[in-house]
């Protein structure tokens, strides 16, 4: 079996010119070693570049993996053969299934994560793989040439390295502002330098940049918490992987602890807020509206008297917990003075002060749905540089810029792109580089138009094959894929071909509306009150499929009905996915466009008739106007 | 199912609004042949020949109108998909019943702007040069559109949609917020409280449905003063007006002392009547304010129209010929009491002749009005009929969506995920109406009404 970019015709690395990759990947976080491993993956000599190789993988925020909408994602860069879902596998210490009582197209896998095992496990997949180098250093600067295509990464001690593509994955580090109190000082986390060479380099490059802010708690001593008096959350009995490849977690599985703020907190809050960033004005950038501070809460809820706060085990051996729940930027005092007045945390050792962190974004706008710049051929960004926030977002746009970098170099006019009707990633992506963004950008399943057809449990299906043809799916995945997509398929056939009368059914308890209609068993499956066991008792056969596969029939079968009947919508939204639009098309030439239409369409630059549409303020006619100019233009080329 | 049976069938008033002798509605995709044969109730016609037959209403049988239609199976049509035109007559009652019965027809839905060019376009059967042309129209249609909205939006209709829109927004709102942030502190009675929602909305939609054509509130239509001496007959018109069926009366938005208004709809046209019932000379200090009102009321109106009393010739009230404009309609009520010697023209005004009690004259006034309503209409060549007729479609799938929502609901939430489906989808047929609901407008109520966050 070949791999399916096998296609694809990478240079042939001679020995003396080792300096040649064909993808430089920048930054060691989940977006970085995400696009080192899938560039990798489609077969292109890659680097990834980081200023300390043992914080690849470091989870910065909070020690958690996955949650509503941002499981679907993880699941889906596991379809895509990622790593993000078989690492948090081997590091997860508490998994849970966000949503069970609820159907299965709103259910978010999510699990605390050891950090140390999960960088750990991050770190040996991408040791694992074939075609990738790791380089500890600091990148300065990327080289173009007259025709806006990378050349090179100019490295700190001067050195350069001759590149294909760049993925440039920096977080919060391009010029990164850390602010705690009234002191701030230039960082990229807390801890290590921020990257400002690299700023500067985009600016002049003329990329529209703007500036975000995000926030983290203080970081707790569990050796000095109450946990005694605490009420416990525990995880689920039988915890659920998140890779399709993973059979089981073998980890022993932890509690978390909850407490909440009391009213002597929020007083304190209130006493002090003259001295949080965000209130003196110190801070003029937007922070992410689901992820306020504590002080935010308190000024805006004011009559909560409490705000729960998940105490969060950062690892089996490392005494550090993360209270989720009061991010904060007041001075280290005040955030001490705060804790005290917290039930189980009155005697609690601060290893590090919560802080807030700006840093520069680039407008997604300014990207390709490939997420390769329009401004820069073979430069592809990924992550929080996009204005993004969230592990698993970006995981997932690593691994597609991964994955279009390696194809670009390889030759590929044909970028791997995933429409809003087959992948969350698909609509982050649309949402980004359509609409830009005007606060740190996270997946909700709301976002998804097609919420019921994107589901974590059959992410492989929607994308195994998918990521097979691009070339980022290895053997192992496939052939696992295909061995039990057989077994579904053939467990599908198998419901439609059942079928039983009213009658009949009745004699077995179920109870249906006696219109002498035969019902299929998959039909059946869509009534809420019967299910997979309840028709076993009638059909033999069916109690011999298990597990996933009967889990996965299950599923389909209770959807279908809706399913089906958004068949036509879907087909509507691909019909205009399927008209292409150039990157270069000359909107002036277009007659008749109004002059803020066509600034619009300008400025995004949407490469299908789809993406022009759900740009605001996009109006009918102009829609038709550039329909009838981008067909002209094609009958013209095909003339 | 085949890639054809995907494509919607549309159908929409092509040729434009108002009372033209003729009016074409057509209607383009796989299902056009099966819904002429539905409306005809008889075999396709001989294609690309006109034929004239009885279009009845699918549901109740009723006769709609008696039309030229005209199918032209696909590819050799306007928009080289399956077409049927029907020229029915041109009233705007034929038109709105015949696209009421379409409506009713499974898999039929009208158009949106410039969609016929959209598939004509696609099927390679309009050059560019047409598109253009074409184009300039639909950008008109639109923008009238958005006026229309606009001017809407300032009524009592605008506000009531807004209301609706703002409560769909929460009841999505606040149901998305318990499948996206289950994990977070949500208030414990939200589920409650969203089903109430619904169903407060379901039900105003459907009352608001079920007054039907005739009820339909038109606020902010053309103002008609009727204005003239007392005794002329001006409340008698006016509740003449009221009843007749080619003018509706909707709502009677209150009677002040002095003006009485009453919501009209003329010929599809909205028209706000308002009768001056105080027009006259008085010592009385109240009523000489209300007389003030009135006048102010008349000097306001788009249109007047001044009402003589026949029988008082051949006296012409002195107020009321003070009052005529150049544009002002007149008319000689009681013109039956004496049929020869009234005067044909008054102060250079052609004066209708009218009897209120005989009904006689009444057609041609009526004309004479609706033309003149349609003249101060004439922003948008589609017509508030089939404006209308979109909103009640789409009100009908709102209201649909809804039910589906309210039956599926249960206390275990089970299926939770299927009923926000339909909510999302009640939003979208709204969003047809009031403007589209973002996902953006959701997250900001969730993130207003709810302390999300950890």
């Amino acid at each position: 079996m070949t791999r399916g970019g096998g296609l694809l015709k990478f240079r042939l690395m001679s020995k003396s010119s080792n300096q040649i990759y064909d993808v430089v990947v920048i930054g060691g976080g989940h977006a970085g070693a995400e696009a080192a491993a899938a560039a990798a993956r489609v077969g292109a000599r890659t680097v990834l570049i980081t200023h300390r190789q043992d914080a690849i993988g470091e989870m910065s925020c909070n020690p958690a993996i996955g949650g509503l909408a941002k499981g679907q994602l993880v699941k889906e860069v596991d379809a895509l053969d990622g790593i993000m879902g078989r690492a948090a596998d081997l590091g997860g210490i508490q998994f849970r299934m966000l949503n069970r009582s609820k159907g299965p197209a709103v259910r978010g896998p999510r699990c605390q994560a050891d950090r140390k095992l999960y960088r750990n496990a991050v770190q040996d997949l991408l040791a694992e793989q074939d075609n990738l180098d790791i380089l500890e250093a600091g990148v300065e600067d990327i080289t173009i040439d007259d025709q806006a295509q990378v050349r090179s990464v100019i490295l700190e001690d001067g050195s350069a390295l001759q590149v294909g593509a760049v993925v440039l994955t920096t977080g919060t580090f391009l010029r990164g502002l850390i602010h705690l109190g009234d002191q701030t000082f230039p960082a990229g986390r807390i801890g290590d330098p921020r990257a400002v060479g690299l700023a500067y380099t985009l600016r002049r490059l003329g990329f529209a940049t703007g500036r975000l802010k995000t926030g983290t708690p203080p970081r707790l001593d569990g050796n000095t918490i109450d946990w005694r008096s605490l009420d416990k959350q525990p995880g689920d009995d039988v915890p659920e992987p998140f890779s399709f490849l993973t059979d089981r977690i073998t980890q022993r599985q932890i509690d978390c602890a909850i407490t909440s703020t009391t009213p002597e907190s929020h007083a304190i809050i209130n006493e002090n807020l003259d001295r949080s960033p965000m209130y003196s004005g110190q801070i003029e950038s937007t922070g992410p509206r689901y992820c306020p501070s504590i002080e935010d809460k308190v000024v805006r809820f004011a009559d909560r008297q409490r705000h729960q706060i998940f105490l969060e085990p950062e690892g089996y051996d490392d005494p550090t917990v993360y209270p989720n729940g009061i991010s904060t930027s007041l001075p280290r005092d005040v955030q001490l003075a705060v804790l005290k007045t917290i039930p189980g945390l009155e005697k609690t050792r601060m290893l590090q002060p919560g802080y807030a962190i700006e840093y520069d974004f680039v407008d997604p706008r300014e990207l390709n749905p490939s997420l390769e710049t329009r401004r820069v051929s073979g430069l592809f960004l990924a992550g929080q540089i996009n204005g993004t926030t969230g592990y698993e977002e970006a995981a997932a746009q690593g691994l597609m810029a991964g994955v279009n970098a390696a194809k670009k170099v390889g030759g590929s006019t044909e970028p791997f792109v995933l429409d809003r009707a087959e992948a969350y990633i698909g609509v982050m992506i649309d949402d980004l580089v359509t609409l830009g963004t005007q606060e740190p950008y996270r997946m909700f399943t709301s976002r998804a138009e097609y919420r019921l057809r994107l589901r974590a449990d059959n992410a492989d299906r929607r994308l195994t094959e998918r990521g097979f043809e691009a070339g980022c799916v290895g053997n192992t995945r496939i052939k696992a894929f295909r061995t039990k997509e057989a077994k579904v398929l053939r467990a599908l056939d198998l419901i439609s071909d059942l079928s039983a009368t009213p009658n009949e059914l009745s004699k077995h308890g179920l109870k249906i509306n006696q219109d002498g209609q035969r019902r299929s068993a998959k039909q059946l499956l869509a009534y809420p009150d019967i299910d997979w066991d309840g028709l076993a008792g009638l059909w033999p056969e069916m109690a011999t499929i298990t597990g996933k596969v009967r889990e996965q029939s299950e599923i389909e079968a209770s959807y279908a009905g809706y399913l089906d009947r958004q068949e036509a919508d879907v087909h509507a939204f691909r019909k205009d996915e399927a008209l292409q639009i150039d990157d270069d098309l000359d909107y002036d030439a277009i007659l008749g466009l109004s002059n803020e239409v066509r600034a619009k369409l300008k400025s995004v630059r949407p490469t299908t008739l789809g993406q022009a549409a759900r740009i605001s303020g996009v109006t009918p006619s102009a829609l038709t106007l550039l329909l009838a100019h981008v067909r002209k233009a094609n009958s013209k080329r095909s003339a | 199912m085949g890639v054809a049976d995907l494509q919607d069938t549309i159908y929409a008033l092509a040729s434009g609004a108002g009372r033209s002798g003729v009016a074409v509605i057509r209607i383009s995709g796989p299902k056009s042949g099966p819904a002429l044969q539905i409306l005809i109730d008889a075999d396709l016609p001989t294609p690309r020949m006109a034929a004239l037959k009885r279009l009845r209403h699918p549901e109740d049988g009723e006769i709609l109108d008696d039309a030229l239609v005209l199918w032209f199976p696909g590819p050799a049509s306007f928009t080289g998909e399956d077409v049927v035109e029907l020229h029915v007559h041109g009233g705007l009652a034929v038109v709105d019943g015949v696209l009421a019965a379409l409506s009713s027809i499974e898999g039929l839905r009208l158009a949106e702007p410039g969609e016929f060019t959209r598939r004509a376009f696609e099927n390679a059967k309009l050059d560019l040069t047409q598109v253009e042309g074409l184009a300039d129209l639909i950008e008109a249609e639109t923008d009238a559109q958005r006026k229309q909205a606009l001017r809407q939006s300032e009524g009592e209709l605008g506000r009531l949609y807004d209301g609706w829109r703002n409560s769909l927004i929460r009841s999505l709102a606040h149901f998305e917020a318990e499948l996206d942030f289950s994990d977070e502190e949500l208030p414990e009675d939200l589920h409650l409280a969203v089903v109430d929602g619904v169903r407060n909305l379901r039900d105003a939609v459907q009352s608001h449905l079920s007054d039907g054509r005739q009820g339909e509130r038109l606020r902010d239509g053309v103002r008609l003063a009727i204005i003239g001496p007392p005794n002329a007959g001006k409340s008698s018109l006016m509740n003449t007006l009221a009843q007749r069926e080619a003018a509706i009366v909707s709502d009677v938005a209150g009677t002040t002392r002095d003006v009485v208004e009453v919501h009209l709809n003329l010929g599809g046209y909205p028209l706000l009547v308002a009768d001056t019932a105080g027009l006259r000379e008085t010592g009385d200090s109240i009523e000489q304010e209300g007389v003030r009102r009135a006048k102010r009321w008349a000097e306001a109106a788009d249109i007047k129209l001044a009402v003589f009393d026949g029988e008082a010739l051949p006296v012409l009230d002195h107020t009321t010929r003070e009052m005529l404009e150049q544009d002002t309609v007149v008319a000689m009520n009681k013109s039956d009491a004496q049929a020869s010697d009234f005067p044909e023209v008054i102060d250079g005004h052609k004066v209708w002749p009218l009897s209120v009690k005989s009904g006689s004259g009444l057609d041609a006034l009526l004309e004479q009005l609706t033309h003149m309503v349609a003249m101060r209409c004439r922003t948008t060549s589609e017509g508030p009929a089939p404006t209308r007729a979109r909103h009640r479609e789409a009100l009908v799938r709102t209201v649909a969506a809804l039910d589906r929502f309210l039956e599926r609901d249960n206390p275990d939430h089970l299926g939770a995920e299927l009923e926000a489906e339909d909510l999302r989808l009640a939003a979208r047929e709204l969003g047809r109406i009031t403007g589209r609901v973002d996902v953006e407008d959701l997250l900001d109520v969730i993130f207003r009404d709810f302390c999300i966050g950890k």
